[in-house]
């Protein structure tokens, strides 16, 4: 859904999302990451299981919720990427983590 | 347990930080916690590291973006305590803030707290607003200043405001295929608004770089149809196409994106959290904080600084947040009233110049009757758990007079977003179909925690 500018900052790092690996430049939000590897959709909705993806990109609408490193209901725009990370969409509902 | 700090600031915006470096140059100790991993909130994100490594992407993003660099440098050389990617899920009355960092819960205790959380765009809800393909115009502003990446495809940007009209010229200057630009703003409201530009006057500059942002939008060539209603997104399990009616008819235009914009309102989910009396401003369709001459909310020792407080922008936010700093040194007996009153003096001509424009973009852009009450039952409004108007109505049909006890009837409000994105509309939907004020129907009460946070971490909390 979004590509980088000639100007994007040159660092990668590389993250496991579902399954696929993709990368991502040192700075990225999760969010903005999986944004630019054509992710389709993010989570599926607890009630109808409708497909999403982030909508607001600054910590409001919760649409973004993923699974980040084994933690479920994270706001990947507000999680900075690190290499190796592990990142899983969200479907239906998730129980709170311990 | 006793004070840890004297002035906890939430938020590192143009607010926060000006606030912060002002509080700390008068003597006090300062700490600073930001959701976000840099500072600059929404309006300069990023703004260090573009200044710093990326001319190109900061002579795309203009000079009022560039403008936030002074502001973060100042900032940096603060001495402030300033604890980036720490989100806040709880204040209490008594300077206590529960935060959470890393996956770790704490609690850090101030004199004084100083809610600086700015604002966010005001929800657009149209049928389709859930699908993938849409989101809102910030968002979009935000993944290019965060990570200098643009929208893929054919893009449709839609709305009202000036924020409207800036992301459509920033993301054309960047290279995205703008197909339509749709603006609701009717062409006679720039008549209308004649008045209100009188007062503007005061600061020109306000209405020079208006002018100039329309006629740069012009310029790219991008087809524009302002005036237009009943927008809504369409496709299979993604956006397709755009509809709407121009001039009374049905238009479709393929899309792969849709930006969507009706302006910005005061985030004030932690002073509803406080329980701090909030008034309702009728003309611009939102709640904002009650707050005195130094952003002091009716909570004692909680103030409100920038758009948090009620919408005027990045350098009203940063004068307002210099102002605060003044209020909060005085209060904490470190300043007498005289001395605040005089340093006080130029910062508030300073924003009664940045606030003179104010009337005549609240006139221009006063957000569409269709986007604050959908008529269309089946929009979905509560995006958490997919609540739509009819629903809504329905609930009221039953009995709910206020938010409140809609939530209880249909979970609107009750998702991981707290009703930060529906609870405007929620209220004028019930107003709409009681035939009442909004201001009598009120807003949701908010409870902590205001951001989630793990069982794991609350039972590590205090041992």
């Amino acid at each position: 859904m979004f590509k980088r500018l000639p100007d994007a900052p040159a660092e990668t790092v590389i993250l496991d999302f579902d399954g696929r690996r993709i990368e991502a430049r040192v700075g990225d939000t999760v969010a903005a990451a999986v944004l630019a590897a054509e992710p389709g959709h993010t989570r599926t909705t607890p009630v109808s299981g409708s497909a999403r993806l982030p909508y607001c990109m600054m910590g409001v609408c919760f649409d973004c919720l993923m699974e980040i490193d084994g933690v479920p209901n994270r706001q990947a725009c507000l999680v900075t990427v690190e290499d190796g990370m592990i990142v899983r969409r969200q479907i239906g509902i998730r129980e709170a983590a311990e | 347990m006793s004070d840890d700090t004297d002035l906890i600031v939430i938020g590192a915006g143009p607010a926060g930080m000006a606030a912060a470096a002002t509080a700390s140059t008068l003597g006090l100790t300062v700490t600073v916690l930001d959701e976000q991993a840099r500072c600059g909130g929404q309006i300069y994100r990023n703004i260090s590291e573009n200044a710093d490594k990326n001319l190109h992407l900061l002579e795309i993003l203009g000079e009022d973006y560039g403008r936030g660099h002074v502001l973060a440098k100042e900032f940096a050389a603060s001495s402030v305590d300033y604890r980036p990617g720490t989100t806040v899920w709880q204040v209490g009355a008594d300077g206590a803030v529960s935060i959470s960092c890393d996956g770790k819960a704490s609690s850090i205790r101030g004199r004084h707290v100083l809610i600086a959380t700015g604002a966010l765009e005001r929800p657009v809800p149209i049928p389709g607003w859930t699908l993938p393909g849409v989101m809102s115009a910030g968002a979009a502003q935000t993944v290019l200043k965060g990570s200098a990446m643009i929208p893929e495809g054919r893009v449709v940007i839609a709305g009202s405001g000036p924020l409207l009209l800036l992301v459509a010229q920033q993301l054309a200057a960047a290279g995205a295929e703008l197909t339509a630009l749709l603006e609701t703003t009717k062409p006679g409201a720039y008549l209308g608004a004649f008045g209100a530009a009188i007062g503007a006057l005061k600061a020109p500059e306000y209405l020079r770089k208006g002018l100039d942002m329309r006629s740069r939008v012009r310029a790219t060539g991008m087809p524009w149809h302002t005036g237009i209603r009943g927008l809504a997104a369409e496709g299979d399990g993604r956006l397709e196409r755009v509809t709407f009616l121009d001039a009374g008819k049905r238009r479709s235009i393929d899309a792969d994106v849709l930006l969507l914009h009706e302006g910005v309102v005061p985030h004030v989910q932690i002073t509803r959290q406080l329980g701090c009396d909030h008034e309702w401003v009728e003309d611009q369709r939102f709640w904002r904080p009650v707050l005195d001459a130094w952003g002091g909310t009716s909570v004692d020792g909680i103030s409100v600084a920038g758009d948090g407080g009620g919408i005027g922008g990045a350098g009203a936010a940063a004068v307002a947040g210099r102002l605060a700093a003044l209020g909060i040194a005085h209060r904490i007996g470190i300043m007498s009233s005289g001395e605040r009153d005089t340093r006080a003096q130029s910062w508030q001509a300073e924003r009664s110049r940045h606030l003179a424009v104010r009337p005549l973009l609240d006139r221009l852009f006063r957000p569409n009757p269709e986007i604050l009450a959908p008529r269309d039952d089946a929009t979905v409004i509560c995006r958490c758990e997919e609540v739509t108007a009819g629903q809504l109505r329905e609930g009221v049909k039953l009995g709910a007079t206020g938010p409140n006890q809609l939530k209880a009837y249909m979970r609107c409000g009750m998702g991981p977003c707290q009703g930060r994105l529906c609870g405007l509309t929620v209220a004028e939907v019930i107003a709409g179909a009681r035939g009442k004020p909004v201001a009598e129907i009120g807003y949701y009460n908010i409870r902590p925690p205001i951001k989630p946070v793990t069982l794991g971490e609350l039972a590590a909390l205090d041992g």
